[in-house]
């Protein structure tokens, strides 16, 4: 049992032009992951790009593991060109992980665009455990939003919001979660905040809990070089100095975070 | 079959050994590489207290290579001993104590601290990181304040020294010279070269401190270059690094004149760099009929 393996990409499934969902079948015995982990992925090549990319665990299957990806620069373009049986190098499962909530606790998600692709597990977890989470999906616009099925099948609820305005609410996903925060009918102290997304969103639902004194859990982003810790370069500023991303994170408690 | 090379009075059981800030303090890759298979471990630069370094993001990838500016972030020199030595001297490795000091009187300090605790079998003089404020740099880069700041470490330490050259100047031969000269047994080169990239969408520079070092395969042939220029002119061992990705890259600094090699940004690809660049050297010297690496170091024809 090793994080460094090599994988077999066993489908590199198109869901639009921007999106794939990506399974792979690791060709030894994996390091079982939870939710919130991630892995570093690299295709084989010579050394252009030169990093492994992270990518966060989107989904756990019988085999293998899937990784759900925005095509966005050049490595996830060369990703998206990966045929069926290609041979990639993972490192992983990296970082922590979500905290599960207490039986007493009511979880509540916040994905934010790709974001998504961090917060599903913890969400089929969730429903698994028979705690189910109200979810609360922005993206974009409608094309950007994933897995819509996959993810009513594990929502107690699902709120989505697009730009736009063409699928769910027009506006942000952060504009309809202080609405149902600031009811009082719907306010429930006994919630706990989980939540993936740009760091503008992660600041906006760091501030609405805290007004509310509610805990809440984010996964924060950095490039990364070395996804073990060694290289210090994924840092984020928190209240207790530099933090690395994939070491201590990239789940952090909210108000632990510098904004 | 002969892989063993020596650095002042350091013996290495191999010439491969790791990259001052790429391998952390050991323990990270030990999960998957067997540290004593290692020449030596060189751990991440140390300060005689602790530094929290620069802001994000402190990493940008470009062709070939990558620009860091970690700004020496480290946990200081007394956790080092304390919270991270005891786990290195479980092994048979070497252990380089890379450090820095932001005058040369912390330099001083720092290298007698060091040169006092049990398990540390060389040190590694960092004077030529690119990411320090303006005016640090003169340490690595004014031969006169190298001079300097070499003679007043090596006066407060026994153990071997090694100093680590800054590819940011005209010549390099010369400070490695002036290094010698101040007392070192070794040099290592090349740090990382300064440079910067920025994002043409926003017009802001990609990394929060606007420049960084450079490393990688993009750096190589610069630093081939280098440790060739720096093996004519001076008499003690050169440890050559610069984006060593293969067994192929370990050979070529060696021949241009490198007794022994670091592997720094290989170790972000693939945990196990070291490790198979160590095996693709026996069977380089295998296929070659070499008996004795040493027989490599400045065999450039």
């Amino acid at each position: 049992m090793s994080r460094y393996f090599k994988a077999e990409l066993a489908e590199n499934k198109k869901l639009n032009n921007a999106y794939n969902l990506l399974t792979f079948v690791p060709f030894s015995k994996p390091v079982e992951p939870e939710p919130g982990q991630f892995f570093m992925l690299g295709i084989e090549g010579d050394h252009d790009p030169l990093l492994k990319r992270p990518f966060s665990l989107f989904r756990r299957t019988p085999r293998g593991f899937q990784i759900l990806y925005r095509i966005r620069g050049r490595g996830t373009l060369l990703m998206r060109n990966l045929g069926r049986g290609s041979v990639i190098h993972v490192l992983g499962p990296l970082g922590n992980s979500y905290p599960m909530p207490p039986k007493d606790r009511t979880p509540l998600i916040v994905a934010g665009g790709i974001g998504i692709a961090s917060v599903f597990s913890l969400a089929e977890r969730l429903a698994a455990s028979k705690n189910k989470a109200h979810i609360y999906y922005g993206a974009r616009s409608k094309g950007d939003l994933l897995m819509l099925n996959a993810l009513k099948k594990v929502a107690k609820r699902l709120s989505v919001t697009t730009d736009d305005g063409s699928c769910g609410e027009r506006g942000c996903i952060t504009d309809i979660l202080s609405v149902f925060f600031s009811d009082a009918v719907s306010f429930d102290v006994n919630t706990l905040i989980y939540a993936c997304g740009p760091r503008k969103m992660l600041e906006t639902v760091a501030g609405i809990a805290a007004g509310k004194g509610i805990e809440a859990y984010v996964s924060m982003e950095e490039n990364m070089a070395c996804g073990i810790g060694a290289c210090l370069g994924c840092v984020v500023k928190t209240v207790n100095g530099h933090k690395r991303v994939c070491k201590e994170g990239p789940v952090f408690n909210a108000q632990e975070i510098v904004w | 079959m002969n892989l063993s090379v020596t650095i002042g009075k350091l013996k290495l059981k191999n010439p491969v050994m790791t990259a001052s800030g790429t391998f952390g303090y050991g323990e990270e890759y030990s999960e998957f590489i067997d540290l004593n298979r290692l020449g030596a471990v060189v751990v991440k630069g140390l300060s005689l207290k602790p530094k929290d370094g620069n802001p994000p993001p402190r990493i940008i990838e470009t062709p070939g290579g990558m620009l860091n500016a970690i700004g020496l972030q480290n946990i200081g020199l007394e956790s080092f001993i304390k919270d991270k030595l005891p786990f290195l001297r479980r092994f048979h490795t070497p252990v380089i104590v890379n450090f820095f000091g932001d005058s040369i009187d912390e330099y001083a300090e720092a290298a007698g601290r060091l040169s006092s605790v049990e398990g540390i079998h060389g040190l590694e003089m960092n004077i030529s990181c690119p990411n320090k404020q303006a005016g640090w740099c003169i340490f690595g880069t004014d031969p006169k304040v190298t001079s300097e700041v070499v003679s007043a470490v090596r006066k407060s330490t026994g153990l071997p020294l090694i100093v680590k050259l800054s590819p940011n100047v005209t010549d390099i031969a010369l400070m490695a010279r002036v290094a010698q000269d101040a007392g070192a047994d070794a040099v290592s080169l090349i740090n990382t070269i300064t440079g910067l990239a920025i994002d043409i969408k926003t017009r802001r520079p990609k990394l929060a401190n606007i420049t960084g070092g450079l490393s990688g395969p993009a750096v190589k042939p610069v630093a081939v270059r280098m440790v060739w220029e720096v093996y004519r002119s001076v008499k003690i061992p050169v440890i050559g690094m610069g984006g060593i990705m293969s067994s192929d890259d370990a050979v070529e600094f060696m021949l241009a004149g490198a007794t022994a090699v670091a592997v720094g940004t290989a170790n972000f690809i693939n945990p196990m760099a070291t490790i198979d660049i160590i095996e693709g050297v026996e069977i380089y010297m295998r296929d070659n009929r070499v008996t004795d690496v040493k027989e490599l170091t400045g065999g450039m024809i």
